[in-house]
């Protein structure tokens, strides 16, 4: 870096971005194949099911899903990246696969650090207090006991679960669904993560706390990690995210700039 | 020169390439042993955390809350000496209550730690799709939450024991290293179950049939002299079961004039060791195997 003394100070800005740009996810063409169970749709009599074991195959009701087909992309450090795209169309199953939660059949998908998933459901213990949920969601993300210590009301705050009363001292499974998102963001937010992927999870919170998620996604960006965001809220993505991925059926439609990306998806959607 | 700087180093390189330059690693992919040990290591606030709020949840629903750890074994045993003790009337057994209590008690560890065990994976789905942390932390604090419960029904034992008649002497002492020995032993196995129940629910269904056969071959309701009645290589499979050697050891230590099966006090010691070493060791290889499939699909 010694060369770039005499530089004029906007393209010294360009070369250090330009010098910075470390990656931290990097997919190798893809393939996700998983099998659903598709639930009871005949062959679920125990006769049936003893023959199956007999004869050694997979019972009916479980079909392949080739839910992503050779998706190749790099993400790098600082960048808040959406997914979007119609129903199905492959971006939760991406987001598993980066968090090392389903394996790739074909391709690889190489990680910086160990990504988060913080999905709808992620449920913590339903039947203790909202306060030992945060002490044991941090424990749990590698936080020391005394940083945890620390953090403990900042979290609960950030939440907003007290708003209506003291709320944090009891158990998680009287709390509503936006109220348990919202805690479980606020636990996930509370750490450092390399890569953080975000599925839908803002979308539950009321207004005020999707403002202070959004803020705080800036701010987890700003320390160097990256971000990755799904919703159908193209409104949120807009808001937090300079790149978007637009995933239609499995395979990359498009990938760049939010804005542009943005207007491409919403003229096809309307245009079906 | 700031020409050659703006130039991207990472240009023409290949996605695989790419990530092995920056050191990027596959996701999801399963650390060494040693590593892994190391991190379940740092962990283990969360395994003690996780242990004592397990324990806190259990009750509490109950109205009698905690009180439930005392009341559960002592409800227990008074079931079975109900039909055991005065319906069977076994009077070969001198201080009845005290030896099936004892079984009963040392039994019970093994069992609800294995049949909590079981379901510490599959049970969990959503912290462990949630947060990244060693998966071994969940079957193990199972095995604390029930070692905790364990020590709340050891007093209970104490009691009974003391009441019934029973010396305090030093052997007692025994006691200390013989559940600790026992805690190893549940510990492999229920890192065993924890993955075995990960993959396949029916495993739920059988384990309370498979709980039931090793209790009764473990000498916990009856007196193990009844064991010698069977043809010899029997009676030697029965003698090395881990659960019966444990019970033994108890028995040992706490009362005067129990009837073992083991005559031998060295032997009991070595094969007890040697089944928390080969459960310890073996439990724990076999679930790190498994790591990175725990909670897909």
């Amino acid at each position: 870096m010694v060369e770039h003394f005499g530089a004029p100070v906007e393209a010294s800005a360009t070369m250090t971005r330009t010098q910075e740009r470390i990656p931290t996810v990097v997919v190798d063409d893809a393939h996700i194949i998983y099998r659903v169970h598709q639930g009871a749709s005949g062959g679920t009599t125990p006769v049936a099911a003893l023959r199956r074991l007999v004869k050694r195959t997979h019972a009916p009701n479980v079909r392949e899903v080739h839910a992503v087909k050779g998706v190749s992309f790099t993400a790098y450090r600082g960048e808040a990246i959406g997914l979007i795209g119609s129903n199905g169309s492959g971006k939760s199953t991406i987001l598993r696969a980066i968090a090392g939660l389903l394996p790739v059949n074909r391709g690889a998908i190489h990680t910086q650090g160990q990504p988060s998933l913080l999905g709808v459901n992620a449920a913590l213990l339903n039947d203790l207090s909202g306060e030992r949920n945060v002490v044991l969601g941090c424990l749990a993300m590698g936080m020391h006991p005394d940083d945890v210590a620390k953090q403990a009301a900042g979290i609960i705050d950030f939440s907003g679960i007290n708003e209506r009363g003291d709320f944090a001292s009891l158990p998680m499974r009287t709390y509503s669904s936006g109220m348990a998102a919202r805690l479980r963001f606020s636990i996930a937010a509370a750490k450092k993560h390399d890569v953080l992927l975000i599925d839908e999870a803002l979308a539950t919170g009321d207004k005020g706390f999707r403002k202070r998620s959004e803020q705080r996604v800036r701010e987890l960006r700003e320390g160097a990690g990256t971000v990755f965001l799904v919703s159908h809220q193209l409104s949120s993505v807009r808001d937090t995210c300079e790149r978007t991925i637009w995933l239609e059926s499995g395979v990359i439609r498009m990938d760049g700039p939010t804005d542009e990306v943005i207007r491409a998806y919403e003229a096809y959607a309307n245009s079906k | 020169m700031a020409t050659t700087a703006l130039v991207d180093p990472d240009t023409g390189l290949t996605q695989a390439q790419l990530a092995a330059r920056h050191g990027l690693r596959v996701a999801g992919e399963r650390p060494s042993l040693v590593e892994y040990s190391r991190r379940l290591w740092a962990y283990r606030h969360f395994i003690a955390a996780y242990a004592n709020a397990k324990l806190v949840a259990s009750y509490s629903n109950a109205k009698l809350g905690q009180l439930w750890q005392v009341l559960t074994p002592l409800t227990n045993a008074a079931v079975y000496y109900l039909i055991f003790g005065v319906v069977l009337a076994q009077n070969n057994i001198p201080n009845f209550i005290a030896y099936l209590t004892t079984g009963l008690f040392i039994f019970n560890f093994t069992q609800s730690a294995v049949l909590a065990g079981t379901q510490s994976i599959s049970s969990n789905l959503g912290l462990i799709r949630a947060l990244h942390f060693p998966r071994a932390s969940l079957p193990l604090s199972t095995t604390i939450t029930q070692f905790q419960q364990l020590l709340a029904s050891m007093v209970v034992l104490i009691g009974i024991v003391l009441v019934t008649g029973e010396p305090l002497t030093w052997e007692w002492l025994l006691l200390v290293p013989a559940l600790f020995l026992q805690a190893v032993f549940n510990a492999g196995v229920v890192l065993l179950v924890a993955r075995l129940g990960s993959k396949s629910s029916d495993l739920k269904q059988v384990m309370p049939f498979i709980m039931r056969t090793w209790m009764y071959g473990s000498g916990v309701l009856y007196s193990v002299s009844l064991f010698e009645r069977l043809p010899g290589w029997a009676t030697t499979v029965v003698q090395y079961n881990p659960l019966l050697v444990y019970i033994e050891l108890a028995r040992y230590s706490l009362l005067e004039e129990a009837p073992l099966l083991n005559e031998s006090l060295t032997q009991l010691w070595l094969v007890g060791a040697g089944w928390a070493l080969v459960a310890g060791i073996g439990g724990f290889i076999y679930f790190w195997r498994g790591e990175q499939e725990y909670g897909r699909g």
